[in-house]
């Protein structure tokens, strides 16, 4: 009965999606304000009825009803409450429907938010995410329906796929979609402006804490992502430039162009159609993400288990949405231009140049992921692009970006003076150049020339981003004397500087020792001793293990004791290894069991990974970055000075 | 043209591409890099008989299937009735490869769904299987009485796959000839 | 649904896994950092994109086996990239062989930026011309 009323609740979302869709972009061209209003009570309506219908999947999957076939394929009845809510978003139909639900929330955001635009504006950018939605709802009741039932129903559940039984399935695809589907926002404002001819630069501003605020999810549900695969998976890395990696992560690259970008077009009223062109890539990329993950085209170890016919749906609609947005864009950006000018040493400068390096970092990530399909459809002969080639690709554009990153910051608008400039850069870049070298040096006592650049330039960047910060917090006449936005730039620099470390130390001075290990054996892995005291069996939930008890001592003190495991679930049968970590931030010793060797001992990966989690700490203050700026006053002005208006009406009819 | 088309234009050939990678076909299926090439040396004892030994001069004068299977392997064991049925019909040889393995529960296995080979060789290391490029099991080869390796089938035999792949191609040569 | 099964059917065989396995070690470190390094680079070709150095499936084991062997009887790492390419084709490597076909994709990342910054130089060439503006009392907030 309830997975009828979850169908029958999508269904009437997809009702309101199409008039959300229609009737304000309608409203919109003829200037009918009541067509217009109805997106928002569409879109109101339409949240709650996808809503109801995700509420209905979660019930199926809480009360073991089998007789779902998505339920019966992922889960199973003695499956932890906590992962049983989790699977439902753990594989295609569910998490598709997730998406859906997103898509929704955030166009509810929109309409909450938008009382500061024009009524005709707020109305096609309702109308284009109500599009969307569209798309996604007909492609989930036609292709790919959760609430399916499986006549006659089954006993028991085929389980949830073991490596998602952990509470990183919990966080880390809602947070990821929030993102993803977040850069809908900017899309739909461009599309809005496009339509309405209204390209000035007050669409830039409106755009941007939208934007910010995608970015701000997505950089979390990524390194989230991250953080999961290291501990999860039992081989110690923490990216792997698998396809599905990829794909959330060249919607970053472009975002993060989108931000910089969008500060100029607000600022001077520059390169309109160009950042007009990155929010349009930014969400193409987006659906063009979903669309490998799901289609089956390419080999990864995230992809859904999923078929052609649902990839040429989710093609279909995208040739759709991105071949309208960009014949909108091909009509309307060559009467875009401006007269503004800017000197060779300026902002303006420096964030073409983070333009251009990102976008050929994510052009470079796109053509690393789809070339082996096009080398095999060409030549007929499959080759593999993996981490030799996107490491080495992926750094070509990216060293120049982290060197100027340090260098850029503080660069003026319009025109910057050198002297001033040099001046302003002379002690950061000489502390950074100190530090970049003498750390590794001395502490590490390694060197190499990639080593050093890594070090310096996140030092400088670290350095740089520190500076109005520092400033602040001296001041003596009481205020901040810095706004939020800049404050905000610079916590968000400062955490790439932190990831740049982070990833620089661990890529440089990592530690890994496959042994064999018995019990009462030890060994010596970067300064550690390692001694395996015992082994025993573990029952779990649904699993059956053996744990390995490992205790690490430095120079004799006790450091800690892991309990690596290596897991059999009961119905899926497959092993599984959980690793042991220690953590720290300034290191991490990481244990994960191998094979059972003959002799009563085991294989086991034991490695040390110095930093790391400055990986995960930097994006996570990146992103603390955007939520400050996206606080700053000239988003809270506006709310004042309508409050203002509304108590000098009242006063005026009093 | 002006250059904002040039976007547009990208797009649409990378969804063009995208249309024909989706009809390419399974990503998965890697193609043996062994067709039209001499099939791999191989000589091993067989599985029922260690004394008695079996490789690729076995295969030589006539067309033959090669087919890598296993007790562990699920589909192996859904494709053996078609292989029965091959094999009673005097349809084609088939020499089997034993892959990876236990000796006594592959000769159990023979023993009670019935045996299709004229022999199956004991590969208990999976030496011989990394050197035909073996990734999965089951695996069936098809040879020509000069030794080439003309096609590779990933997974099981069924009626319509031997018509299509292996009858096919038989003809084809035969009628080339 | 064949394909699924027959990735059931080819995921039972790291349950054979759990059987003798020998990990390698070798006595000359430098052998060992050359093993540790090949292993890394070939591709499990049982598996959906990892490396044979971080999947526990039989065929990973095998390969591994036979790198070892391979740098015993001291061959090349050329030589071993050959057998393994022979048996599974250039899709065994994670790093794309410097033929005439993959030179391309080298040199892509270069050619792309050279681009970039070509594009960059003919804007700011534009812009430099035009009128700055006056700034004097401009915020420079971002």
């Amino acid at each position: 009965m309830i997975p009828e009323i979850g169908q029958f609740a999508l269904i009437l979302a997809l009702s309101l999606a199409v008039c959300q869709a229609v009737l304000p972009l309608m409203g919109a061209h003829r200037g009918d304000a009541a067509m217009m209003g109805v997106g928002r009570t569409a879109a109101a309506g339409q949240f709650v009825f996808v809503a109801v219908a995700f509420g209905c999947l979660i019930w199926a999957f809480l009360s073991d009803d089998f007789s779902v076939l998505y339920v019966a394929n992922h889960s199973q009845l003695s499956l932890p409450t906590m992962y049983k809510v989790s699977a439902v978003w753990g594989a295609h139909e569910g998490s598709l429907l997730m998406w859906i639900l997103i898509l929704a929330g955030w166009t509810l955001a929109v309409s909450r938010f938008s009382s500061g635009l024009p009524d005709a504006f707020a109305a096609r950018v309702i109308g284009v995410l109500g599009v969307l939605s569209v798309g996604f709802l007909l492609f989930a009741l036609l292709t790919s329906n959760p609430f399916e039932r499986l006549v006659p129903a089954a006993a028991d559940g085929g389980d949830l796929n073991p490596l998602l039984q952990d509470p990183g399935l919990a966080i880390h695809p809602p947070l990821l979609y929030i993102g993803y589907v977040g850069f809908s926002v900017a899309f739909a404002f461009a599309i809005a402006a496009m339509l309405s001819g209204d390209l000035d630069r007050t669409w830039a501003k409106w755009t941007r804490p939208w934007t910010t605020v995608a970015w701000m999810f997505l950089t979390l549900g990524i390194a989230l992502g991250s953080w999961w695969a290291y501990y999860e998976l039992g081989w110690g890395g923490w990216w792997f430039w698998d396809a599905v990696e990829n794909a959330s992560f060249m919607p970053w690259l472009v975002g993060t162009a989108l931000i910089h970008s969008l500060a100029v077009t607000e600022k001077r009223g520059l390169f309109k159609s160009w950042t007009l062109l990155l929010a349009i890539t930014a969400f193409s990329l987006s659906l063009l993400g979903t669309f490998l993950v799901r289609s089956g085209i390419i080999v990864s170890v995230h992809a859904f288990a999923t078929d052609p016919t649902r990839g040429f749906f989710i093609l279909a609609f995208l040739a759709i949405v991105v071949i309208g947005a960009l014949t909108l864009y091909a009509w309307r950006a060559p009467s875009l231009d401006s007269d503004a000018g800017f000197s060779l040493l300026s902002r303006e400068t420096f964030l073409l140049l983070n333009n251009v390096l990102l976008v050929v970092a994510a052009a470079l990530v796109l053509i690393g992921t789809l070339s082996p399909l096009v080398i095999e459809m060409a030549t007929g002969g499959k080759i593999s692009i993996g981490p030799p080639w996107f490491n080495v690709a992926f750094l070509v554009p990216t060293l120049p970006l982290i060197v100027l990153v340090g260098m850029g910051m503080h660069v003026a608008w319009r025109k910057q003076s050198k002297s001033a400039w040099l001046r302003t850069l002379r002690v950061p870049a000489i502390a950074a150049a100190v530090l970049g070298i003498v750390v590794p040096l001395f502490i590490y006592g390694r060197e190499s020339i990639l080593l050093f650049v890594g070090t310096t330039a996140s030092a400088w960047i670290v350095i740089s981003a520190l500076i109005p910060i520092v400033r602040s917090v001296r001041r003596t006449d009481g205020s901040s004397g810095i706004t939020r936005s800049v404050l905000g730039m610079s916590v968000a620099h400062l955490g790439l500087g932190l990831f740049v470390i982070g990833v620089t130390i661990v890529s440089a001075f990592s530690v890994e020792s496959d042994r064999a290990l018995s019990p009462g054996e030890s060994i010596e892995v970067a300064g550690y001793e390692f001694e395996m005291q015992g082994l025993r069996n573990v029952q779990g939930p649904n699993f059956s293990a053996i744990e390995a008890e490992i205790e690490i001592r430095d120079d004799g003190e006790y450091v800690a004791t892991l309990r690596p495991q290596k897991r059999q679930y009961l119905v899926q049968k497959s092993w599984m290894t959980e690793a042991g970590i220690y953590p720290g931030l300034d290191k991490d010793l990481f244990v994960a069991l191998g094979d059972q060797l003959g002799n009563g001992g085991w294989s086991v990966r034991i490695q040390y990974k110095p930093m790391i989690r400055f990986i995960w700490l930097g994006a996570l203050v990146m992103a603390l970055g955007g939520l400050i700026a996206i606080t700053d006053r000239r988003y809270r002005v506006k709310v004042r000075k309508e409050s203002e208006a509304v108590a000098a009406g009242a006063e005026a009819t009093a | 043209m002006n250059r904002f088309v040039w976007p547009l234009i990208a797009v649409a050939a990378l969804l063009v591409f995208l249309v024909m990678g989706l009809r390419h076909g399974d990503p998965r299926a890697l193609p043996s890099p062994f067709i039209g090439k001499p099939a791999p040396e191989f000589e091993l004892p067989t599985l029922k008989n260690p004394e008695v030994t079996v490789g690729t001069d076995n295969l030589a004068g006539k067309y033959a299937l090669v087919n890598v299977w296993a007790t562990w392997c699920v589909m192996c064991r859904s494709e053996h009735p078609f292989l029965m049925q091959l094999a009673q019909r005097k349809a084609i040889p088939i020499y089997g490869i034993n892959w990876r393995d236990s000796r006594p529960d592959a000769i159990r296995w023979l023993d009670q769904l019935g045996d299709p080979y004229v022999a199956s060789a004991y590969d208990e290391d999976g030496r011989v299987g990394i050197d035909w490029g073996v990734y999965g099991a089951p695996e069936t080869f098809l040879i020509d009485p000069e030794g080439t390796v003309i096609y590779k089938h990933l997974g099981p035999l069924d009626p319509q796959v031997w018509e299509r792949e292996f009858v096919a191609r038989m003809n084809q040569r035969e009628a080339d000839q | 649904m064949k394909h699924a099964l027959l990735f059931a059917c080819l995921m039972l065989l790291s349950i054979a896994a759990m059987a003798i396995d020998q990990e390698r070690r070798f006595d000359d470190p430098e052998l060992q950092a050359r093993y540790e390094h090949l292993i890394s680079e070939v591709r499990c070709l049982q598996c959906q994109n990892q490396s044979i150095k971080d999947s526990n499936v039989t065929l990973a084991a095998d390969l591994r086996r036979e790198i070892a062997r391979m740098i015993d009887e001291g061959k090349t790492d050329e030589e071993i990239a050959d057998f393994l390419v022979t048996r599974y084709g250039e899709f065994a490597l994670y790093r794309p062989r410097m033929t005439g076909k993959t030179l391309v994709l080298w040199i892509v990342p270069f050619l792309l930026v050279l681009l970039g910054v070509f594009a960059l130089v003919r804007v700011v060439r534009h812009r430099v011309a035009l009128p700055v503006g006056d700034d004097s009392d401009e915020r420079q907030d971002p």
